[in-house]
């Protein structure tokens, strides 16, 4: 299944927040959306995910799902989302309950997603003896858990410390090597951008319109940390968004 | 001079500000004033008429207890509390969700419930009195009504504080309303609930009283009254600390099903 964004613009009263924003995002690929603070990049995956709607322009979902996907859209959020009053199995539980799986089925998906990213010593603690890095591997879990077809994903590691960070980017590569998923992946960290993304989409300053698409063709298990291919992407990232941003952190002193 | 003459420790100025709870210091506080009371009503600076002894109401207390009546008191008045209470919280806890959910029904309700608030429920009396007969469902009702309003205000009060990325994320993974209700706001809601019903129950003792001034034989407001009209301060003071038994128990009940329940907060 993939996703096509046509012609998307919108704006919060009389306040343009994005502006004719049109993007294919196809399947078994991670497309990595940066961009300066502000410039729409939570808002545009809100109308990905069809949790919010454009003012104008569509967001259409072309080919059906994959047979076995119980929620087609499915969220990664940066603060985790994860109910504190559940453990970690209960977590994963809770997005199985409502598609009617029950019993047998329900335990095998969770010890798969939960050895899938390695939390299965953990399933029964509660969020809030995890670490940062954790709490986000269980909200992937969750989100394994639906086998979806697109992952959106929020800024997904930028509440946690670089050590972490850089873990968890190899665990979101041996994830995709393994078993390739669709993703939409929001970050302003360009490290995380070149390093996930097969395709990344720059948006310029409010109100957002693509500046540059930029492709990595480098495949995903061969990037690694302070790959000299991936600085030269990343270097011409930051030069197509150092004035954006720049002008946009002036903006906002004006507001 | 030297540097090493200048040392000095650091002064610590980080204490306080977080208390912690120490369980004799609250048996210390009432033991003492009973202590004191005792001795001023014995030593003779507190007359006999401003303050009963504390030894003599333990002993009002003892009788009440071996002659049976106590549990003929205490039974009515119990059952009184939990029925009307139970009516009541229920209610408001379900009535407080809706107004934390739906916007019509928070721009309805929210008005009458501020109107409702600050009518004391006993000068209502009556009027219950006519809606539901002099037996025990006027009494229950009173008990329910003045537990609702609270209950109310601290449930909206507590959906209101639920996390709303919790609820998108439900919404994200397409779990149903009812679901999200369930296991998203109410477990979420259910600090604020607890701490209302504090609140809520302590009221519902109170008008365990005013609800047996009218038509009740048993029940310790009953009891109360009867002592009151007589000027038996011994037998007033037992039925007083029944009360305030009463209420530490209620309290001490809650805060064992927090214990339970909200084990999960940091
Ligand atoms: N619900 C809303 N109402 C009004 N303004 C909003 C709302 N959501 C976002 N905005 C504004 O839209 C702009 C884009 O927000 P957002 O998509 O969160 O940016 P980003 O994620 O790229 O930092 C911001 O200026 C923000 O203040
Ligand atoms: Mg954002």
């Amino acid at each position: 299944m993939d996703i096509r964004l046509d012609n998307i613009s919108h704006s919060y009263d009389d306040f343009d927040v994005m502006r004719d924003i049109s993007l294919d995002i196809p399947s078994g690929q991670i497309v990595c959306i940066v961009g300066p603070s502000g410039c729409g990049k939570s808002t545009l995956l809100r109308f990905i995910g069809g949790l919010e709607r454009p003012a104008s322009g569509r967001v259409l979902q072309l080919g059906a799902p994959p047979a076995g996907c119980l929620n087609p859209l499915t969220y990664i959020f940066q603060d985790f989302a994860l109910l504190p009053w559940r453990s970690v199995a209960g977590n994963v539980s809770l997005v199985l309950e409502d598609h009617g799986i029950k019993g047998a089925d329900t335990r095998r998906i969770i010890d798969d997603v939960l050895a899938r990213t390695k939390l299965t010593d953990f399933a029964k603690a509660l969020p809030k003896q995890l670490s940062g890095g954790m709490k986000q591997r269980v909200a992937i879990a969750r989100a394994l858990a639906v086998n979806p077809a697109v992952m959106l994903m929020d800024e997904p590691l930028s509440a946690l410390d670089s050590q972490t960070r850089e873990l968890l980017m190899d665990d979101l590569v041996d994830l995709w090597t393994r078993q390739p998923f669709t993703a939409v992946y929001v970050t302003h960290n360009l490290a995380e951008a070149v390093r996930l993304g097969h395709r990344v989409v720059v948006l310029s300053r409010r109100p957002g319109q693509i500046r540059e698409v930029v492709e990595i063709d480098k495949p995903l298990a061969q990037r690694e940390f302070g790959d000299a291919d991936l600085d030269a992407y990343q270097k011409h990232l930051w030069h197509l968004m150092r004035d954006e941003a720049r002008a946009a952190d002036a903006e906002l002193i004006n507001v | 001079m030297s540097e090493a003459a200048k040392e000095k420790a650091v002064a610590f100025r980080g204490g306080g500000f977080a208390p912690r709870p120490r369980r004799w210091v609250g048996f210390a506080v009432f033991l003492g004033l009973i202590l004191v009371a005792e001795w001023g009503t014995r030593a003779g600076w507190i007359s006999a008429l401003t303050l009963p002894k504390p030894s003599d109401v333990l002993a009002t207390f003892r009788e009440l207890y071996q002659s049976g009546l106590l549990f003929k008191h205490l039974g009515p008045s119990l059952s009184r509390l939990v029925v009307g209470a139970a009516i009541g919280a229920s209610i408001g806890i379900s009535v407080g969700i809706l107004i934390g959910l739906s916007s019509y029904i928070r721009s309805g309700l929210v008005p009458l419930v501020a109107a409702l608030f600050p009518i004391p429920k006993i000068a209502l009396l009556p009027l219950f009195v006519i809606w539901f007969g002099i037996g025990e469902g006027s009494k229950y009702a009173l008990i329910a009504f003045g537990t609702f309003t609270p209950t109310v205000v601290a449930t909206y009060g507590a959906v209101d504080n639920v996390d709303r990325t919790l609820i998108r994320m439900g919404q994200s993974f397409g779990l149903t309303w009812f679901s999200i209700v369930r296991k998203i706001v109410l477990p979420g809601a259910m600090p604020g609930i607890l701490s209302g019903l504090r609140i809520s129950l302590a009221i519902a003792i109170i008008l365990l009283v005013a609800a047996e001034m009218l038509g009740a034989e048993y029940g310790i407001g009953a009891y109360i009254l009867q002592a009151g009209s007589l000027y038996d301060l011994e037998r007033l003071f037992a039925g007083v600390v029944i009360l305030s038994l009463l209420g530490v128990l209620v309290s001490a009940l809650i805060g064992v099903i927090e214990r339970r329940l909200l084990d999960w907060r940091t």
